[in-house]
């Protein structure tokens, strides 16, 4: 199983470790509700290392990352970051990244862990279909990744840098650190303002002795705690990001899944447009009014979770399925989400979700759950 | 940590102790470890029949819902009402309050299955 370069900074913290996607990960240190919790109130520190990290680069890495990505890449700026889809030709969703643009020809793809293999051999095949001059550098085992998510971490991160605070949401900034650099980010997965930092690996132990020169994490009231994939899964779902594996899959149509916003149909028209793969899938769903099921967000009466995989039911019959859920610990309700019939993506609208244990009442509720003030 | 001795344990991580003719029923500390945050109990109410190996009632945390199994037969005589207000009192003393039912047992032949704190521990270290 795979280390990332803080495992022993996990293990000294009392984590409970679990297999994530072949990566030794902390699911865990005190409790997923308290660690969630310290996030929305203060601020976390997660290693999100075991994400794959690809760097293109060359002549044609714009050209090629616009076949790649969905979304439109050309008019980004070197320090900006994209959240995109990359599809398989029938519009479902082979992944869900990141896309930093360093310079003008040189660009950073994060994604997903348990993607990792399969988007590099995705990117080999559409390199080698396509004349393409540039080179691929899987850099996910030679670099770390740590997120500070919170409302607190713009202040502890001033501490360390004046510049990282006055960045704007999915900006980036390359910081010196001795004879290497790190990339901060201003981007997360929790709904919290935040920073992702992806450092080498040999430069981890060093970077977060200066980060934490004035955190003690073993202090019940410090600001910065480490929180682990467990209230990762808990953060996200309230800000109603999604996840591959439960609202995005290859099986999904990418218009499905309530991410348009990452999904420029019209890119092609742009100066130097080129279309993405997936397009013409998704040109056809569109046309046809959008694809039957779609994402929407739902709240759960009771204290009973609905789980994956939950069948959604509308007037005794079959309407849909939960993709995620779970007990909101900052709004304490049940919330979900899941896909059901375009005609019930109203909200105020009834349903029932059947766990195979009990009938839950739900009602169609506008994502995100939680919105924090700030960010 | 040491599982106590003074019960007896299911490889489905239940604790069995035995009190004259009534069994007290609860969860693991390995159980409760792995499920993590436990976010709502529901158990069989006072009055239900049992039989050995029946679900008695689920526990459901933020990550996963589980089932509780009984061992051995008998009548659910009473539950942890503080469950109900506070779910968290399982993930705090699993061994101690966060007990989930009582039952009166009619039939004590599934005991002989459930294993001693040794051999649970050896089973399942946590």
């Amino acid at each position: 199983m795979h280390r990332t370069p803080l495992h022993k900074f996990h293990l000294d913290n009392g984590a409970q470790m679990v297999d994530f996607a072949g990566w030794d990960m902390p699911i865990l240190y005190s409790g997923i509700i308290e660690e969630h919790r310290q996030v929305r109130s203060s601020g976390g520190l997660f290693d999100v290392s075991h994400m794959g990290r690809v760097k293109i680069h060359g002549r044609h890495a714009r050209r090629f990352l616009e076949t790649l990505c969905t979304r439109r890449i050309s008019d980004m700026q070197p320090g900006q970051c994209r959240y995109s889809l990359v599809c398989n030709a029938a519009g479902g969703v082979r992944d869900d990244v990141i896309v930093y643009r360093i310079d003008e020809d040189e660009f950073l793809v994060v994604v997903n862990a348990s993607n990792r293999q399969k988007i590099l051999e995705h990117i080999d095949q559409v390199r080698s279909a396509g004349d393409y001059s540039l080179k691929i550098d899987d850099q996910t085992m030679s670099t770390a990744m740590v997120a500070l998510q919170g409302p607190k971490v713009m202040d502890l991160v001033g501490k360390v840098s004046r510049e990282v605070p006055t960045l704007k949401r999915y900006r980036f900034t390359v910081k010196n650190l001795v004879i290497t650099k790190l990339i901060v980010s201003r981007t997360g997965y929790t709904g919290e303002d935040g920073v992702e930092v992806i450092l080498p690996s040999m430069t981890v132990d060093l970077a977060m002795k200066l980060l934490l020169k004035d955190v003690d994490l073993k202090d019940p009231r410090a600001a910065l705690k480490p929180v682990g994939l467990g209230a990762r899964d808990t953060l996200r779902m309230e800000a109603a990001m999604p996840l591959y594996g439960h609202e995005l899959g290859e099986g999904i149509n990418a218009l499905a899944c309530g991410v348009d916003f990452a999904i420029s149909l019209d890119k092609h028209n742009a100066e130097k447009g080129e279309r993405f793969i997936g397009q013409d899938a998704l040109e056809k769903t569109a046309a046809a009014g959008g694809p039957p099921h779609r994402l929407v967000g739902l709240q759960i009466e009771g204290k009973r979770a609905a789980r994956q995989g939950n069948t959604i039911k509308t007037a005794g019959r079959d309407a849909g399925h939960v993709t995620s859920g779970c007990l909101s610990p900052t709004l304490d309700k049940v919330i979900a989400m899941g896909f059901v019939e375009r005609a019930l993506t109203a909200p105020g609208t009834p349903l029932t979700i059947d766990t195979g244990r009990a009938e839950l009442a739900a009602t169609v509720v506008p994502m995100p759950f939680y919105k924090t003030a700030k960010a | 940590m040491a599982s106590p001795t003074d019960r007896v344990y299911s490889d489905s991580h239940e604790w069995h102790r035995f009190e004259g003719d009534v069994l007290t029923l609860g969860l693991t500390q390995y159980a409760v470890n792995t499920l993590t945050d436990i976010t709502y109990v529901e158990m069989k109410k006072p009055g239900t029949v049992i039989k050995a190996g029946d679900i008695v009632g689920e526990v459901e945390s933020v990550k996963a819902t589980s089932d509780i199994y009984c061992a051995v037969s008998g009548e659910v005589v009473e539950v942890n009402r503080a469950l109900s207000d506070d779910p968290s009192l399982l993930n705090t003393d699993p061994l101690g309050k966060g007990w989930l039912c009582k039952i009166r047992v009619n039939d004590a032949a599934g005991k002989a299955g459930l294993k001693d704190a040794a051999a649970y521990d050896a089973a399942h270290p946590c």
